[in-house]
């Protein structure tokens, strides 16, 4: 894309709620449950069922409200869209309309190393639909209605974002807080979280808006940076050959890479919204409200700066740390109780312990470690009692049971031998075995050192402390 | 002598506590009076006979075994073909529910089945209750017991002549914007329409939510106030229903201020109706009663308002019958649209098509605010009149018909003569009263008249306390002989 035009995008994001049920019945919110086992008369729309509201749903889009700074409307209401689609049973969609659940807010998001705000329109609740399956072997769909009814919040931003990448952002930190408040699976690849894009372009430079065209279907981080690539450069074309952008939707095809057309502006549905009559106006109270504000917690931005700022963290570690709510969490705890640097146990926690965790497929709390045991078995490498190799064979034990690091090395006898006249044989040994090694060295070749270490490591079983082989190495050596 | 089908549900209760007679011989007694005068009546879509049987026979066992009986215990009712019983279809007379078998009982149904009552069967009605006569049904026309030449009133017109025709001692109804009350008063029996949020609407067929209501029907008071008893008061399934039990009222009229809104005495309203009504008026204040002459000036719109709001929310409440997930469907082969279009042209009858597109038309962009949001406004004048009004009266007394039952036939050709009919009723609903309709007379023809008692909310207990005074007074209301 060229630097003539200025990209303008607003979102539209979709997430579903985990809620033990669903929006207006008792049926279970389960993602993966066989063909229709989650569906009773009132989701399936028969005659003479009535919704009923699951106040979980009011409770987890309020929250949810509070993190992106919004006015809550305590006194609100529900309001029908229409449409006749096989996958909408009742042929419109409970939402909201004029009186969303939450309204004007904002959301901090990090794009690089600049810190952008971007407003939040509103966020309402509404019901989903079920899905249709095209199966290949037939020519006829079939509709599974488990997803009827599960509950969704549609998050709606301003059109303050300015580049694929601050959507791509923008999405990601959603995802995240979702995931923080505890209130969505936030699995894209589930299709708990779907999004819509906008985005039109205006000469650099130029107060008015573009027109814009919506697109649908844009379901991961990925797809909603290429559709918006893909879209802004289609409109760029349009423009520079004089055309002009008409308002339509469009579908995006993120295995072909493009996006087509569903509808224009002409043909824009008229979804006839009028106050659902069996769904009276419902009335959050002012203490709730504040009760659910009390619940949320520190967000990813402000944690992240937070992390830079008060411990030196780089911006991609306190990034990464900020990303697991639990990770993160634990993180803070173990700097609470002091006495080791943060930037190490954050190390710990990205890196070796991300790792067993994602081989695991369990998180942090799944396990028996606890702050304390970090904290000590970091404490350990420091003062020199382990190496950063027996450190690791630490880890994997204090993992999977709650005990004592100190014990850990006690009882595979990992302390780090510092003692080097308890490492003379092994130096000799490793010395003697690698001739070539030595000559390499002597002409020249001093990278070989590592290797010499790192054998007399392996010769000590990982307990000698490399730093006093290293010298003896290089003292044997000068003397040979 | 009285034969057995002519007892009242009062009546056959007590005889049954007292083992005079087996809920098995009333059972029975019912269902050979409904195979007697059906022909002619032609109420009934579904006869329950074997359930019927089988639950009388269980409440003999139940007798024979000591238990305790519900309220109802061995009653026979017929049930508006809109209100969904567990494996009886429920079809809303119309073509695309002909065959829809609902797997699950409406609150209502649950609350008669504990009481023990005896299900006969499934009766007529207007396609989705949408209509005066009782024509409108896909299946047949039910007639007037008193003439079978004449229609019963509607929507609830099945539910009014197999009371009148002496087939079960009460029945439900719904009632919309006067389809228990109209075809209560063509037949000369009592109805109720109960405040709104009274009864759960869980499992009635909606046709417009935020006036629908369940009402009970019978030849007598007691019958009326027994059923509404039953099946009253919250229901966690319908959010618009309200904590409320039923406890009887005083039934000494002296004090009772009884309001004549002029608007209701006017054009249209026919010289025997007015004159019956006020001949009822005056029976209440031989009883003890004061009349106070009323105004309510926005009843001039109430029945724009009540179209407006009524097929908005049918159109809305309706779209779901698409020939998808049950139903009639239409033609399959042929895409999405065609498969819409077929099923919903063909499905639905001419009455439900009209109101469909009315409502479509109210809520659609650039009218929405010209039509649903003006009428909503009316309703919220209406509403307001009667407050004003309930502060200068205790109970409303107004016809509940301009006219008495019509010929079969003689208004099917004009949709808003029709409309017109419900003048007296639609307010009711959409003040979300307490609306009870009970005989004060007949016509030259020997038609009943109606009188219609309107209340504040959940004044249930009053208006019937009324409703029984004045019953006792004129010696019990005539049942038409057949």
């Amino acid at each position: 894309m060229s630097n003539k035009y200025e990209v303008v995008i607003g979102l539209e994001v979709h997430a579903e709620l985990n809620t033990k049920t669903k929006i207006f019945c008792s049926c279970e919110n389960r993602f993966g449950a066989g063909v229709n086992s989650l569906c009773c008369p009132v989701c399936m729309a028969m005659p003479g069922t009535l919704p009923t509201l699951n106040e979980q749903v009011v409770e987890k889009a309020i929250k949810m409200g509070h993190a992106l700074g919004c006015k809550i409307n305590g006194t609100t209401k529900q309001d029908r869209k229409h449409y006749f689609y096989p996958d909408l049973t009742k042929a419109y969609q409970i939402s909201q309309f004029d009186v969303p659940l939450c309204e004007d807010g904002h959301l901090d998001i990090l794009v690089g190393d600049e810190l952008r705000t971007i407003g939040i329109t509103r966020i309402h609740i509404e019901e989903d639909a079920g899905k249709l399956i095209h199966d290949d072997g037939r020519d006829d769909t079939l509709c599974d209605y488990n997803r009827c009814g599960v509950p969704l919040i549609e998050i709606v931003s301003e059109p303050d974002l300015r580049s694929a990448e601050e959507a791509k952002a923008y999405l990601e930190t959603i995802t995240t807080i979702l995931l923080y408040l505890g209130v969505s699976d936030a699995k894209m690849q589930e299709g708990s979280v779907r999004c819509d894009v906008n985005v039109s372009l205006r000469p650099v430079g130029a107060k008015e808006f573009g027109t814009r065209c919506e697109m649908k279907n844009v379901n991961s981080f990925g797809a909603v940076y290429r559709a918006i690539c893909y879209e802004a450069e289609r409109q760029e074309k349009v423009l520079d050959a004089g055309g002009v952008i008409n308002q339509e939707t469009r579908r995006w095809d993120d295995p072909k890479g493009e996006s087509i057309l569903m509808r224009s502006k002409e043909d824009a549905q008229d979804y006839r919204y009028f106050p659902d009559p069996d769904l009276l106006t419902f009335i959050v109270s002012d203490e709730r409200i504040a009760a659910l504000k009390a619940m949320v917690p520190e967000l990813p931005t402000a944690r992240t700066l937070r992390y830079v700022s008060d411990y030196q963290l780089s911006r991609d570690d306190a990034s990464l740390l900020s990303l697991n709510k639990a990770r993160a969490d634990f993180f803070d705890s173990c700097v609470e109780l002091g006495g080791c640097e943060p930037k190490l146990i954050s190390n710990w926690i990205i890196g070796d312990i991300a790792k067993l965790l994602n081989e695991r497929r369990i998180e942090i709390a799944d396990t028996a470690l606890t702050p304390e045991h970090l904290v000590g078995m970091v404490k350990l490498i420091s003062n020199g009692t382990i190496s950063n190799t027996a450190a690791k064979t630490v880890l994997e034990e204090i993992i999977e049971k709650d005990i004592e690091p100190e014990t850990v090395v006690k009882e595979k006898g990992l302390a780090q031998i510092n003692d080097s006249s308890a490492l003379e044989a092994v130096v000799d040994k490793v010395l003697a075995a690698n001739e070539k090694a030595i000559a390499d060295y002597k002409s020249g070749k001093t990278n070989v050192l590592g290797f010499l270490v790192g054998q007399c490591m392996r010769e000590s079983k990982g307990q000698g402390n490399p730093n006093t082989l290293r010298d003896m190495v290089t003292g044997a050596i000068e003397k040979l | 002598m009285k034969e057995l089908h002519q007892y009242s549900a009062t009546e056959l209760s007590a005889l049954l506590r007292e083992e005079k007679v087996s809920a098995t011989e009333i059972a029975k007694a019912s269902l050979a009076r409904i195979a007697a005068v059906e022909p002619t009546v032609d109420a009934y879509l579904t006869v329950t006979e074997e359930k019927a049987l089988a639950n009388a026979a269980a409440i003999d066992a139940k007798i024979a075994a000591g238990e305790e009986l519900g309220a109802l215990a061995g009653i026979p009712i017929a049930i508006k073909d809109n209100i969904c019983t567990k494996n009886v279809k429920t079809t809303c007379a119309s073509k695309m529910l002909g065959d829809f078998v609902p797997p699950y009982e409406a609150t209502v149904m649950e609350r008669l089945n504990k009481a023990g009552v005896v299900l006969t069967g499934k009766v007529n009605m207007d396609e989705f209750a949408m209509g005066g006569s009782c024509e409108n049904s896909f299946f047949k026309a039910t007639k007037n017991p008193w003439d079978p030449t004449r229609v019963p009133g509607g929507s609830s017109g099945g539910s009014a002549a197999a009371v009148a025709a002496c087939e079960v001692p009460f029945s439900l109804g719904s009632d919309t914007g006067g389809s228990v009350r109209c075809p209560a008063s063509f037949c000369g029996i009592v109805g109720l329409k109960p405040t709104y949020g009274a009864v759960s609407r869980y499992g009635v067929v909606a046709f417009a939510s935020s006036l629908d209501q369940i009402g009970p029907m019978a030849r007598t008071v007691d019958d009326v106030e027994l059923l509404f008893s039953t099946i009253c008061g919250r229901d966690p399934r319908d959010a618009t229903s309200h904590q409320y039990t039923y406890e009887k009222a005083a039934r000494d009229l002296k004090g009772l201020r009884v309001g004549l809104p002029k608007e209701y005495f006017g054009e249209g309203i026919t010289a025997e109706v007015k004159a019956a009504v006020l001949k009822g008026v005056k029976q209440l204040e031989a009883l003890g009663a004061s009349v106070v002459e009323i105004s309510l000036p926005s009843t001039d719109y109430a029945l724009s308002a009540y179209y407006i709001i009524s097929s908005a929310e049918a159109s809305s409440n309706l779209a779901r019958y698409d020939g998808v997930k049950y139903g009639y469907s239409g033609r399959r082969d042929a895409g999405l649209d065609e498969l819409y279009l077929t099923s919903r042209s063909e499905g639905f009858g001419p009455e439900v098509q009209r109101r469909i597109m009315l409502g479509t038309y109210v809520l659609s962009s650039g009218y929405y605010d010209a039509y649903y949001k003006r009428a909503k406004r009316l309703q919220q004048m209406i509403a307001a009149e009667f407050t004003e009004a309930f502060t200068k009266c205790d109970i409303i007394a107004t016809p509940v018909t301009p006219t008495t039952a019509f010929k079969l036939g003689e208004r099917c050709a004009d949709p808003v003569q029709m409309y017109a009919g419900d003048i007296c009723t639609v307010t009711v609903n959409i003040a979300g009263l307490p609306g009870l309709a009970m005989p004060c007379g007949y016509d030259a023809g020997g038609l009943p008249i109606g009188m219609q008692l309107i209340g504040p909310k959940f004044s249930e207990n009053r208006l019937i306390a009324v409703a029984k005074s004045y019953e006792t007074a004129v010696g019990g209301f005539a049942v038409k002989e057949m």
